[in-house]
């Protein structure tokens, strides 16, 4: 049942106009050879009440488990009025704004989003937004390699304490460009970056270092140090930041005696609902001498013909529609809905709620490790400080414990068998402000209980 | 009506913030080098100031919902209300992307069906959904290619053909895969020149890029004579999906000769542009590039839905986000699928069409000159206004910047680059015949001020938030966040 709003008195008119016998004679141009008669494999039409009966049916079927992951996605509250206001027809069917008098709502929330995003990081400018955090910090890798002339090798340092999905993702986007990317270890007491192992990069051409914060653990990394170490040896930095935490934590633009180059990380914490992955955003920052190496699209603030304020796309000579074979990337999208939700929700929670948000969350996950490892056979895995996420060893393998765990209507968190073996049975779990204590109590009973019928090791 | 809004940082007073917002205070310990010192300059306001700001910012959009918005190459067509509020159902909103499939049944489900049916009105042979925008589905199409061809062996094919009309994100996509581009011209009629193309195929195609029905709003009549033509040179070829709309439930993809395929489920299955974004470009392969889909992608053993990932598809291309793409996009174009069905997905076709020519005929006889005056229109045409830029001095920017004063938006404007002084024309099904008719005589009258007054048509929008903007100030003293004293 499409949303075709034509009558046949329309249709007989219009062809009458066209010249046409029919809606058929209208595809003449395309070989007869080449029409299908029939489409096969769509089920027949469904009006809105059976769609939304299935819908509710198959939401339903996937219930709502306690989550306790985190691993690049957190929940958190969403106030009401970020998605009240984000779906509003104006902002939610609007185009991407290159009618720049036709769109000043969209150009104004973006270029107060490349404020707050600016503010966040510590750094001086901001994008309107890339697809996610993931594909940001490739974009943010090529970005690395356009800005540093000096620099030969495209040769990229990621640290294994950096998300491992990440780094697939940085390879498969920017692999092909003929970037190398070279691991380095972490110390296995901290979970940190193992500062000992740089001595052996002495000597070698680097583009770039990409440094997460905190780290794929939740572990605090030592940024000053790793920073200067880069910036003494002529490499870029590039931080991976989750926005939530820098209410609280120092801003990579303040990181190591003259701040990081390029800042870049997911934005779905400020206000975008898990929903199984996507649509989120990538945001990314940087000083204003690489703006113009920055990949995306970026408003600025200028005047109308009489002298009034306004907004619009600006350096878009980096782009693709005007570049085509020479510009900075290929993308041509930002994420603007999931942006306007951003920029609303930092607006209503602010430095105050932001700041609150990020500490209830530290807090909640420091019960959640108290908690869980007072339940025999579970121990922290690190030592040191950490931000809303902890890494927890078992001894027995996780898989089946989560399954035990989802059964009771929990999700316990993320197996890192599979990226990060050396550690053992270990488990990636996180707290956030959502998490109460019952929530917490229930949790470590459940876990005690999973634990005394699943075999183990 | 007010038409400016102040920045919302204006608003911001020192301790106002949006109580009910806040978590209660905890105390935590952060070690001192680690700690921010100042707290970020966020935006101070109470929730009705932020509520008010943002409500009244988004009234100075045009947007579907408000506007006809004929953007050609864009399909802004109806975005169903349902499609939204069915993927915003609170258990799809909460639900973790690595939580355990087994508490994923029911949204797997969906994903796994909405594969399906991309696959049949393609005519394709496997899909993956997790491109999370148009350029990104075109990145994993030519890097599918590309690893195709070095899976053979065949490590000199690193040419990809793109004709002068394609869009501007396919050659920019191929340089990111590492892959030269070599342009091709359009003939007379729109069509591909065939001579040139042969000219152009030799042992370093790796493929070639083309979108069917062209950016000339026509459709590419020889496509399977290309189609053998770049197999036999060795090459495959690349389905820009931008038009999917002009054919839908018609022709196939799959059945022209193409190998791989990007859909832009946020103009043909109609999931909303946002502002710009979030997309989502799904894309469907043919046998042969099947190995290569980027991941993850839905299968099913026996009655369970699971995600296959590296494991499954060990010469995948990889992963192209943090977690599957933009699930939520996903779900909306899965609703919008199952509510049309088989029937009307050949409406979407018949009736764009239909509106598009309907639009170019009345157009056409009141004066415009049609870019392609032979051929048919698909979902969409092209007309120039070279011969108004001539006579009268008045520019195609011109014309549409003097559309937004009727309250409709501008067609996209010099694109394809060329057509010299066009205006690309898109009107979906989903307009009514009266809109189009209330179009034709806006479109009338701007014949008429062109002739008598042009200086109306150089000087619009006169109505707008605001008037022209000054680009190249905006350009040369960039002013891209908010500064509490702005410097002069």
């Amino acid at each position: 049942m499409s949303y075709i709003p034509h009558t046949e008195e329309d249709v007989r008119l219009m062809l009458e106009t066209i010249g046409a016998d029919s809606i058929e004679a209208l595809f003449d141009e395309i070989p007869p050879e080449l029409k299908i008669k029939e489409l096969s494999g769509i089920p027949p039409a469904l009006g809105e009440m059976e769609v939304a009966r299935m819908m509710h049916e198959r939401a339903a079927r996937d219930g709502r488990p306690l989550n306790f992951i985190g691993a690049g996605a957190y929940e958190h509250h969403i106030p009401a009025p970020v998605w009240a206001i984000t779906t509003r027809g104006e902002i939610y069917s609007a185009y991407t704004p290159y009618q720049a008098e036709a769109s000043q709502g969209t150009l104004q929330v973006i270029y107060e989003y490349q404020s707050m995003m600016a503010a966040l990081t510590g750094m001086e400018v901001s994008n309107a937004s890339l697809y996610d955090g993931a594909s940001g910090l490739a974009e943010a890798c090529l970005m690395a390699v356009r800005a540093h002339r000096r620099s030969s090798s495209s040769r990229i340092l990621i640290p294994r304490t950096v998300n491992p999905t990440y780094r697939s993702c940085v390879e498969a986007i920017a692999g092909t460009q003929g970037l190398q990317f070279v691991d380095l270890p972490y110390v296995r007491e901290s979970g940190r970056i193992d500062l000992t192992a740089l001595d052996a990069l002495a000597g070698d051409d680097v583009t770039a270092l990409v440094l997460q914060q905190p780290n794929f653990f939740g572990q605090l990394e030592d940024v000053d140090a790793l920073v200067n170490w880069a910036h003494e040896r002529g490499a870029l930095v590039i931080a991976v930041v989750n926005p939530t935490s820098l209410a609280l934590l120092k801003p990579p633009g303040e990181w190591g005696s003259r701040g990081v180059d390029i800042a870049c990380g997911e934005g779905q914490p400020l206000g975008v609902p898990l929903s199984s992955g996507g649509p989120y955003f990538g945001f990314l920052t940087t000083r204003s001498q690489h703006v113009r190496q920055m990949p995306g699209r970026i408003v600025g603030r200028t005047v109308d013909l009489e002298g009034r304020p306004g907004f619009t796309l600006t350096l878009q000579a980096r782009e693709q529609h005007i570049r085509r074979g020479k510009a900075t990337s290929n993308i041509c999208t930002n994420q603007g809905l999931l942006m306007t939700a951003a920029t609303i929700y930092m607006s209503l929670l602010g430095p105050t709620g932001l700041e609150r948000v990020a500490a209830a969350c530290m807090e909640r996950t420091g019960q959640l490790v108290e908690a869980l490892t007072r339940v025999p056979g579970v121990r922290p895995a690190f030592t040191g400080a950490r931000f809303h996420e902890a890494v927890l060893q078992m001894d027995r393998p996780v898989g089946p414990v989560l399954e035990g765990l989802a059964a009771r209507g929990i999700v316990g968190g993320l197996d890192l068998s599979r990226s990060h073996p050396e550690l053992g049975h270990a488990l990636l779990t996180c707290a956030t402000e959502t998490r109460t204590a019952e929530d917490i109590e229930h949790y470590a009973a459940s876990l005690a209980e999973v634990l005394r019928s699943v075999q183990a090791a | 009506m007010r038409q400016t809004e102040p920045v919302i940082f204006e608003l911001s007073r020192p301790g106002r913030s949006a109580r009910s917002q806040q978590p209660a205070a905890a105390q935590v310990n952060i070690p001192e080098s680690l700690k921010r010192r100042q707290p970020p300059r966020l935006p101070e306001v109470s929730e009705l100031q932020a509520v008010r700001h943002y409500t009244r910012l988004s009234q100075l959009n045009f947007s579907i919902d408000t506007n006809f918005y004929p953007l050609g190459s864009c399909t802004m067509k109806y975005n169903p209300k349902v499609c939204n509020s069915l993927a915003m159902l609170p258990e799809f909103l909460a639900r973790h992307p690595l939580a355990p499939e087994s508490t994923g049944q029911g949204f797997l489900s969906c994903m796994y069906e909405l594969q399906g049916m991309l696959e049949a009105v393609t005519g394709m042979k496997a899909v993956s959904l997790t491109p999370m925008a148009g350029a990104q589905g075109e990145f994993a199409g030519v890097a599918m290619i590309r690893a195709y061809h070095r899976a053979r062996g065949d490590l000199q094919r690193d040419e990809i053909i793109v004709p002068e009309a394609a869009h501007g994100t396919n050659p920019a996509t191929a340089t990111m895969c590492g892959m030269k581009v070599r342009e091709i011209p359009c003939g007379e009629d729109g069509d591909v020149d065939v001579a040139a193309l042969e000219a152009a195929l030799g042992p370093r195609t790796a493929g070639i890029m083309l979108t069917n029905p062209s950016t000339l709003g026509v459709f590419e009549r020889r496509i399977r004579d290309i189609a053998a033509k770049v197999h036999a040179a060795g090459g495959l070829l690349y389905y820009d999906g931008a038009n999917l709309n002009a054919i839908l439930g018609k022709v196939r993809p799959g059945d022209m000769g193409f190998d791989v395929i990007h859909m832009n489920l946020h103009k043909t299955f109609s999931t909303p542009h946002g502002g710009g974004g979030p997309g989502s470009g799904a894309v469907g392969v043919s046998e042969r590039l099947r190995p290569f889909l980027p991941v993850p992608v839905v299968g099913r053993d026996g009655g369970r839905y699971r995600w296959l990932d590296e494991r499954d598809l060990p010469q995948t291309i990889g992963r192209l986000s943090g977690f599957m793409g933009n699930a939520g996009v996903l779900l909306r174009a899965y609703v919008y699928m199952r509510i049309l069905g088989r029937e009307g997905m050949r409406e979407v076709a018949e009736y764009s069409t239909l509106n598009a020519n309907y639009l170019l005929a009345r157009l056409r006889a009141i004066g415009y000159e049609p870019a392609y005056p032979g051929r048919r229109a698909s979902h969409e045409f092209i007309i120039t206004l070279q011969r108004q830029a001539r006579e009268q001095g008045v520019t195609a920017m011109d014309f549409a910047k003097r559309l937004l004063d009727h309250g409709y938006h501008a067609p996209t404007t010099y694109f394809p680059l060329l057509v010299p002084e066009c205006l690309l024309i898109e009107p979906t099904e989903t307009e009514a015949r009266e809109e189009l008719d209330g179009f034709i005589a806006a479109m009338a009258s701007l014949l008429e001020e062109a002739s008598r007054e042009p200086e109306k048509l150089k000087g619009a929008p006169w109505t707008t938030p605001v008037r022209r903007l000054d680009d190249v100030r905006a350009a040369r003293q960039l002013d891209l966040t908010w500064q509490a004293s702005p410097a002069a």
